[in-house]
Protein backbone atom coordinates (compact mmCIF):
# COMPACT_ATOMS: atom_id res chain seq x y z
CA UNK A 1 0.00 0.00 0.00
CA UNK A 2 0.91 3.36 -0.53
CA UNK A 3 1.67 5.90 1.99
CA UNK A 4 -1.09 7.91 0.67
CA UNK A 5 -3.02 5.06 0.79
CA UNK A 6 -2.52 4.30 4.10
CA UNK A 7 -2.68 7.81 5.17
CA UNK A 8 -5.94 8.02 3.70
CA UNK A 9 -7.25 5.25 5.31
CA UNK A 10 -5.80 6.05 8.73
CA UNK A 11 -7.54 9.25 8.20
CA UNK A 12 -10.49 9.69 6.38
CA UNK A 13 -8.96 11.52 4.14
CA UNK A 14 -10.67 14.70 2.26
CA UNK A 15 -8.39 17.32 1.04
CA UNK A 16 -11.17 19.90 0.62
CA UNK A 17 -11.00 22.15 -2.29
CA UNK A 18 -7.50 24.79 -2.29
CA UNK A 19 -7.41 27.55 0.36
CA UNK A 20 -7.74 30.71 0.05
CA UNK A 21 -5.60 32.99 2.94
CA UNK A 22 -8.80 33.13 5.02
CA UNK A 23 -10.11 30.53 7.62
CA UNK A 24 -13.25 28.76 7.70
CA UNK A 25 -15.81 28.80 10.30
CA UNK A 26 -15.20 24.88 10.70
CA UNK A 27 -11.15 25.84 10.61
CA UNK A 28 -11.63 28.13 13.45
CA UNK A 29 -13.80 25.71 15.54
CA UNK A 30 -10.27 23.25 15.57
CA UNK A 31 -9.86 22.10 19.11
CA UNK A 32 -7.03 23.36 21.15
CA UNK A 33 -3.66 22.20 21.18
CA UNK A 34 -4.50 20.31 24.10
CA UNK A 35 -7.04 18.68 22.78
CA UNK A 36 -5.37 18.19 19.89
CA UNK A 37 -2.35 16.31 21.47
CA UNK A 38 -5.24 14.15 23.74
CA UNK A 39 -6.84 13.59 20.40
CA UNK A 40 -4.13 12.24 18.08
CA UNK A 41 -2.18 10.15 20.73
CA UNK A 42 -5.73 8.40 21.50
CA UNK A 43 -6.85 5.58 19.44
CA UNK A 44 -9.70 4.07 17.27
CA UNK A 45 -12.48 6.37 15.72
CA UNK A 46 -11.38 9.85 17.91
CA UNK A 47 -7.70 9.63 16.94
CA UNK A 48 -8.61 8.85 12.68
CA UNK A 49 -10.55 12.04 12.76
CA UNK A 50 -7.99 13.94 14.25
CA UNK A 51 -5.59 12.79 12.08
CA UNK A 52 -7.70 13.39 9.49
CA UNK A 53 -8.34 16.61 10.75
CA UNK A 54 -4.37 17.44 11.06
CA UNK A 55 -4.10 16.22 7.29
CA UNK A 56 -6.69 18.98 6.15
CA UNK A 57 -4.91 21.55 8.02
CA UNK A 58 -1.38 20.42 6.91
CA UNK A 59 -2.59 20.92 3.08
CA UNK A 60 -4.07 24.20 3.27
CA UNK A 61 -0.35 25.06 4.40
CA UNK A 62 1.15 23.39 1.81
CA UNK A 63 -1.55 24.72 -0.96
CA UNK A 64 -0.86 28.36 0.66
CA UNK A 65 2.68 27.62 0.16
CA UNK A 66 2.34 26.58 -3.92
CA UNK A 67 -0.05 29.70 -4.01
CA UNK A 68 2.83 31.94 -2.88
CA UNK A 69 5.31 30.47 -5.43
CA UNK A 70 3.23 29.76 -7.98
CA UNK A 71 4.58 32.74 -9.85
CA UNK A 72 7.87 31.17 -10.12
CA UNK A 73 7.17 28.20 -11.11
CA UNK A 74 4.85 29.02 -14.13
CA UNK A 75 5.55 26.74 -16.53
CA UNK A 76 4.98 24.14 -13.87
CA UNK A 77 1.15 22.40 -14.82
CA UNK A 78 -1.74 22.89 -11.82
CA UNK A 79 -2.35 19.64 -11.45
CA UNK A 80 0.97 18.81 -10.68
CA UNK A 81 1.34 21.38 -8.53
CA UNK A 82 -1.49 20.66 -6.56
CA UNK A 83 0.33 16.95 -6.60
CA UNK A 84 2.90 17.99 -4.83
CA UNK A 85 1.63 20.13 -2.42
CA UNK A 86 -0.37 16.58 -1.53
CA UNK A 87 2.55 14.91 -1.41
CA UNK A 88 4.21 17.52 1.11
CA UNK A 89 1.20 17.36 3.31
CA UNK A 90 1.54 13.71 3.89
CA UNK A 91 4.90 13.88 4.72
CA UNK A 92 4.42 16.49 6.46
CA UNK A 93 1.63 13.99 8.55
CA UNK A 94 4.02 11.77 8.89
CA UNK A 95 6.63 14.00 10.63
CA UNK A 96 4.11 16.00 13.21
CA UNK A 97 2.94 12.08 14.58
CA UNK A 98 6.41 11.30 14.38
CA UNK A 99 7.41 14.03 16.35
CA UNK A 100 4.52 14.72 18.95
CA UNK A 101 6.44 14.10 21.77
CA UNK A 102 9.01 16.96 20.92
CA UNK A 103 5.80 19.75 20.99
CA UNK A 104 6.26 21.65 23.98
CA UNK A 105 3.60 24.08 23.77
CA UNK A 106 6.05 27.44 23.20
CA UNK A 107 3.45 27.23 20.60
CA UNK A 108 0.09 27.02 19.20
CA UNK A 109 -0.18 23.46 18.13
CA UNK A 110 -1.04 24.27 14.59
CA UNK A 111 1.53 26.84 14.39
CA UNK A 112 4.29 23.87 15.27
CA UNK A 113 2.68 21.67 12.83
CA UNK A 114 2.13 24.16 9.99
CA UNK A 115 5.78 24.65 10.11
CA UNK A 116 6.67 20.72 8.61
CA UNK A 117 4.60 21.09 6.16
CA UNK A 118 5.96 24.50 4.84
CA UNK A 119 9.47 23.03 5.36
CA UNK A 120 8.23 19.83 3.07
CA UNK A 121 6.56 22.10 0.45
CA UNK A 122 9.11 24.99 0.23
CA UNK A 123 11.91 21.83 -0.26
CA UNK A 124 9.80 20.67 -3.10
CA UNK A 125 8.96 23.68 -4.98
CA UNK A 126 12.24 25.09 -4.73
CA UNK A 127 13.83 21.65 -6.01
CA UNK A 128 10.93 21.54 -8.83
CA UNK A 129 11.87 25.26 -9.69
CA UNK A 130 15.47 24.08 -10.80
CA UNK A 131 14.84 20.81 -11.91
CA UNK A 132 15.78 21.52 -15.41
CA UNK A 133 18.80 23.71 -14.51
CA UNK A 134 22.30 23.39 -14.04
CA UNK A 135 23.79 23.69 -10.57
CA UNK A 136 27.31 26.05 -11.19
CA UNK A 137 29.54 25.40 -8.48
CA UNK A 138 32.24 28.00 -10.14
CA UNK A 139 31.80 31.85 -9.87
CA UNK A 140 29.52 32.74 -12.78
CA UNK A 141 30.89 36.34 -13.02
CA UNK A 142 32.30 37.89 -10.03
CA UNK A 143 31.02 41.09 -9.19
CA UNK A 144 31.70 44.51 -10.78
CA UNK A 145 32.33 47.04 -7.49
CA UNK A 146 31.93 49.89 -10.49
CA UNK A 147 29.65 52.51 -9.44
CA UNK A 148 29.63 55.81 -11.05
CA UNK A 149 27.68 57.90 -7.97
CA UNK A 150 30.69 56.83 -5.74
CA UNK A 151 33.64 58.90 -4.95
CA UNK A 152 36.68 57.87 -6.64
CA UNK A 153 38.35 57.18 -3.35
CA UNK A 154 35.21 55.25 -2.30
CA UNK A 155 35.31 53.28 -5.45
CA UNK A 156 39.10 52.05 -4.77
CA UNK A 157 38.38 51.01 -1.27
CA UNK A 158 35.31 48.67 -2.69
CA UNK A 159 37.35 47.79 -5.25
CA UNK A 160 40.21 46.81 -3.06
CA UNK A 161 37.96 45.16 -0.77
CA UNK A 162 35.95 43.05 -3.17
CA UNK A 163 40.10 41.68 -4.47
CA UNK A 164 40.96 40.72 -1.13
CA UNK A 165 37.63 38.67 -0.53
CA UNK A 166 38.73 37.10 -4.05
CA UNK A 167 41.87 36.33 -2.20
CA UNK A 168 40.65 35.16 1.22
CA UNK A 169 38.18 32.84 -1.04
CA UNK A 170 40.94 31.46 -2.58
CA UNK A 171 43.25 31.27 0.01
CA UNK A 172 41.55 30.38 3.37
CA UNK A 173 38.77 27.85 2.04
CA UNK A 174 38.99 24.19 1.66
CA UNK A 175 37.46 23.37 -2.33
CA UNK A 176 34.25 22.02 -1.00
CA UNK A 177 33.71 25.59 1.31
CA UNK A 178 34.86 27.38 -1.71
CA UNK A 179 32.26 25.38 -4.00
CA UNK A 180 29.52 25.93 -1.93
CA UNK A 181 30.20 29.70 -0.71
CA UNK A 182 30.20 30.40 -4.62
CA UNK A 183 26.71 28.24 -5.79
CA UNK A 184 24.69 29.59 -2.25
CA UNK A 185 26.24 32.98 -2.27
CA UNK A 186 27.17 34.33 -5.74
CA UNK A 187 25.22 32.35 -8.08
CA UNK A 188 21.99 32.02 -6.33
CA UNK A 189 21.62 27.98 -6.06
CA UNK A 190 18.81 27.48 -3.39
CA UNK A 191 19.93 25.79 -0.04
CA UNK A 192 17.78 22.86 -0.63
CA UNK A 193 18.61 22.46 -4.08
CA UNK A 194 22.41 22.49 -3.66
CA UNK A 195 21.49 19.62 -0.49
CA UNK A 196 19.94 17.33 -2.98
CA UNK A 197 22.88 17.34 -5.68
CA UNK A 198 25.77 17.22 -3.10
CA UNK A 199 23.53 14.54 -0.92
CA UNK A 200 23.87 15.78 1.92
CA UNK A 201 21.50 18.47 4.29
CA UNK A 202 20.34 22.01 4.65
CA UNK A 203 21.71 21.85 8.06
CA UNK A 204 25.05 20.09 7.23
CA UNK A 205 25.27 22.36 4.08
CA UNK A 206 24.61 25.88 5.89
CA UNK A 207 27.20 25.15 8.40
CA UNK A 208 29.81 24.87 5.80
CA UNK A 209 28.63 28.00 4.38
CA UNK A 210 28.66 29.49 7.78
CA UNK A 211 32.25 28.44 8.54
CA UNK A 212 33.33 29.85 5.44
CA UNK A 213 32.03 33.33 6.11
CA UNK A 214 33.78 33.08 9.82
CA UNK A 215 36.92 32.34 7.98
CA UNK A 216 36.75 34.80 5.02
CA UNK A 217 35.49 38.14 8.06
CA UNK A 218 38.02 36.43 10.24
CA UNK A 219 40.77 36.94 7.60
CA UNK A 220 39.53 39.89 6.33
CA UNK A 221 39.37 41.93 9.41
CA UNK A 222 43.51 40.28 9.98
CA UNK A 223 44.10 42.20 6.87
CA UNK A 224 42.62 45.85 8.42
CA UNK A 225 39.09 45.88 6.61
CA UNK A 226 36.27 47.34 9.03
CA UNK A 227 33.26 45.17 9.05
CA UNK A 228 31.18 46.61 10.48
CA UNK A 229 27.86 47.54 8.64
CA UNK A 230 28.40 44.39 6.33
CA UNK B 1 26.42 48.20 -9.78
CA UNK B 2 25.29 50.70 -7.26
CA UNK B 3 26.42 50.26 -3.25
CA UNK B 4 23.12 48.51 -2.31
CA UNK B 5 24.01 46.07 -5.33
CA UNK B 6 27.19 45.60 -3.43
CA UNK B 7 26.50 45.63 -0.10
CA UNK B 8 24.07 42.35 -0.69
CA UNK B 9 26.70 41.07 -2.39
CA UNK B 10 28.79 41.36 0.20
CA UNK B 11 26.31 40.34 2.72
CA UNK B 12 25.45 37.16 1.08
CA UNK B 13 29.26 35.92 1.15
CA UNK B 14 30.13 37.11 3.89
CA UNK B 15 27.05 36.14 6.11
CA UNK B 16 25.76 37.64 9.22
CA UNK B 17 28.06 39.49 11.79
CA UNK B 18 26.25 38.27 14.88
CA UNK B 19 25.94 34.59 16.68
CA UNK B 20 23.60 33.23 14.85
CA UNK B 21 21.69 29.50 14.89
CA UNK B 22 21.88 27.07 12.66
CA UNK B 23 19.24 25.42 10.70
CA UNK B 24 18.13 22.86 12.94
CA UNK B 25 17.89 25.37 15.99
CA UNK B 26 16.00 27.06 13.96
CA UNK B 27 13.66 25.07 12.87
CA UNK B 28 12.90 24.22 16.20
CA UNK B 29 11.71 27.81 17.33
CA UNK B 30 10.74 28.75 14.19
CA UNK B 31 6.71 28.64 15.63
CA UNK B 32 8.10 30.04 18.93
CA UNK B 33 9.60 33.15 17.21
CA UNK B 34 7.02 33.60 14.44
CA UNK B 35 3.95 34.09 17.14
CA UNK B 36 6.36 36.12 20.10
CA UNK B 37 6.79 38.20 17.13
CA UNK B 38 2.86 38.05 16.39
CA UNK B 39 1.69 39.10 19.71
CA UNK B 40 4.69 41.39 19.74
CA UNK B 41 7.08 39.76 22.81
CA UNK B 42 10.48 40.51 22.05
CA UNK B 43 11.25 37.71 19.86
CA UNK B 44 14.88 38.24 19.23
CA UNK B 45 15.62 39.24 22.86
CA UNK B 46 14.24 36.01 23.50
CA UNK B 47 15.44 33.61 21.05
CA UNK B 48 18.86 35.17 20.05
CA UNK B 49 20.69 34.53 17.25
CA UNK B 50 16.92 33.80 15.08
CA UNK B 51 17.39 37.20 13.13
CA UNK B 52 21.06 36.98 12.23
CA UNK B 53 20.53 33.30 10.96
CA UNK B 54 17.14 34.38 9.04
CA UNK B 55 19.37 37.17 7.34
CA UNK B 56 22.49 34.91 6.52
CA UNK B 57 19.73 31.71 5.27
CA UNK B 58 17.50 32.67 2.47
CA UNK B 59 16.08 28.88 2.81
CA UNK B 60 15.21 29.30 6.64
CA UNK B 61 13.87 32.84 5.53
CA UNK B 62 11.68 31.96 3.13
CA UNK B 63 10.20 29.32 5.61
CA UNK B 64 10.02 31.99 8.13
CA UNK B 65 8.04 34.47 5.54
CA UNK B 66 5.90 31.28 4.77
CA UNK B 67 4.90 30.75 8.31
CA UNK B 68 4.31 34.30 9.54
CA UNK B 69 2.32 34.98 6.94
CA UNK B 70 -0.14 31.50 7.10
CA UNK B 71 -0.67 32.45 10.74
CA UNK B 72 -1.35 36.02 9.84
CA UNK B 73 -3.73 35.40 6.84
CA UNK B 74 -6.08 33.79 10.04
CA UNK B 75 -5.55 30.56 11.40
CA UNK B 76 -7.74 28.12 13.30
CA UNK B 77 -8.11 29.78 16.68
CA UNK B 78 -7.31 27.25 18.88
Amino acid sequence: MSARAAISLMAGMSSGPPISGTASQSEREQPDSREWLSALRGTGVGRNAAVGRLHQLLVRATRFEVSRRRAALSHVRGEELDDLALQAADDALVAVLAKLDDYRGESRFTTWAYKFALLEAGVRLRRRAWQEREVVLEPEAWPLMADGRRSPQRQAEASELMQALKHSIDSCLTEHQREVLVALALNGVPLDVLAERLNTTRGALYKTLHDARRKLRSDLAQKGFTLDSI
Amino acid sequence: MDKRTNDKILKRLLGPADPELLCDECFEKLDQYVELEFRGREADARIPGMRAHLEGCPACHEDYESLRDLVQSGEPND
